[in-house]
């Protein structure tokens, strides 16, 4: 009896512990989604009309360090992924011979290595006109366009292209992007895009507290064909009061991690 | 008891950390433990880096200089901008590069506290997040 209640007080204690650690925010610097859903993120309702805004988290889906399953290369991809020296993935190189433009350089993670690989936090807002994406990686936003303009004609290149974007149902925001910059790779393995990709991402809202989102893409100057990179990739909402930690790839700090770590390892 | 063996499964099923920015550079097989005296701790993208002097078999004191992940993932295994000074000793366990220089990823840390602070592998605190590697 003894030994039963002994072990009742230490389950209960071990549940207190755990239900204080369990899906707790901090106020302030918080790195993402908790470990376990809060109860505002689990107590889901149906979905509102026409509403994606919250701070959505994928988690660690969202996080794809070793790149992507691709179609075949063109002649001309192969070129370009041949000077890619990553630090994962297929074309994974000693620390040293890394030319990844993001870690080694601090160049912006651009579009859409920003939601395949790195996709961290991500806060949407709706104005009239528009729907914003604030990622927590690179304290970086993109505007995609809803007030019916189309997309530009022959566009300059921009890191983070041009987008517009509509509702393909009440549930369903359908956005399109071009113009990208063919400095950025697609992820950490180096897989390549050319200026001609096109980015068509779906973000469903299939309920109150998960949006799902797919990616598809099509560079025929790259690839051989279309892909799709996510597939319906369920993001979770996070208490709307969530601060997060900054996320800053920064020139100064990247050069000062080539100086210390990668060049003695050479 | 669920909660008990709950617990136990997430700690059996944490992830190992595996992606790395050129993991290729590192020797994976081998881990030293060292224990040294702490020199500076940076903390920043894309990795934070411990530096410590610890003396070798000969007796000779090398700087090293060893890594771990971005601070967002490292902040959700426990670690903090704060976790070292410069002065504080500790016994480092890392996996070395493979040109025998004081280079190396940190696996974990002692620190004088009796604390640990774990950069590969599960946490023995199945409440913290576990998160892949940058």
């Amino acid at each position: 009896m003894a030994g039963a209640f002994r072990f009742s007080f230490i389950a209960a204690a071990v549940l207190m512990l755990s239900a204080e650690s369990f899906g707790q925010y901090q106020p302030w610097n918080n790195p993402g989604r908790a470990p376990a859903a809060s109860p505002q993120e689990t107590a889901s309702g149906p979905a509102p009309r026409r509403d994606v805004t919250g701070i959505w988290d994928a988690g660690n889906a969202g996080i794809n360090g070793t790149g992507y399953p691709t179609p075949p290369l063109t002649p001309w991809g192969e070129e370009v992924g041949k000077t890619h020296k990553s630090g994962n993935g297929i074309r994974m190189v000693p620390m040293a011979e890394v030319n990844d433009p993001l870690s080694t350089m601090g160049d912006p993670t651009g579009f859409p290595r920003i939601i395949l690989y790195e996709l961290r936090p991500v806060q949407i807002l709706h104005t009239p006109e528009s729907v914003l994406m604030l990622y927590m990686f690179e304290k970086r936003w993109r505007v995609i366009w809803t007030d019916g303009r189309q997309l530009p004609k022959d566009p300059d290149p921009r890191w983070y292209g041009y987008s517009v974007g509509h509702w393909e149902d009440d549930y369903t925001l359908v956005v399109e992007t071009i113009g990208t910059d063919d400095r950025t790779w697609l992820d950490n393995a180096g897989d390549p895009h050319s200026d001609q990709l096109r980015v068509v991402e779906r973000y469903h809202r299939l309920n109150q507290t998960t949006l799902e989102l797919s990616v598809t893409l099509d560079d025929p100057k790259t690839y051989t064909k279309p892909w799709t990179a996510r597939d319906k990739l369920p993001l979770r909402l996070i208490p709307p009061g969530t601060d997060l930690m900054e996320m800053i790839p920064s020139a100064t700090e990247a050069a000062a991690y080539r100086k210390s770590m990668a060049e003695p390892s050479k | 008891m669920k909660m008990l063996l709950i617990t136990a499964a997430v700690l059996a099923t944490a992830v190992p950390l595996v992606a790395h920015h050129g993991a290729a550079t590192f020797d994976t097989e081998k881990e030293l433990t060292l224990k040294g005296t702490v020199t500076e701790w940076i903390w920043a993208n894309p990795h934070c880096f411990l530096k410590f002097d610890a003396k070798d078999d000969t007796g000779t004191v090398r700087s090293w200089v060893v890594e771990t992940q971005n601070p967002t993932t490292m902040s959700s295994r426990g670690w903090r901008r704060v976790s070292f000074k410069a002065g504080d000793p500790v016994t480092v366990a890392l996996q070395p590069v493979k040109n025998g220089a004081p280079v190396g990823r940190i696996v974990k840390v002692l620190l004088a506290n009796g604390e640990t602070l774990i950069a590969i592998g599960p946490q023995p605190d199945a409440a913290l997040p576990q998160q892949p590697e940058k």
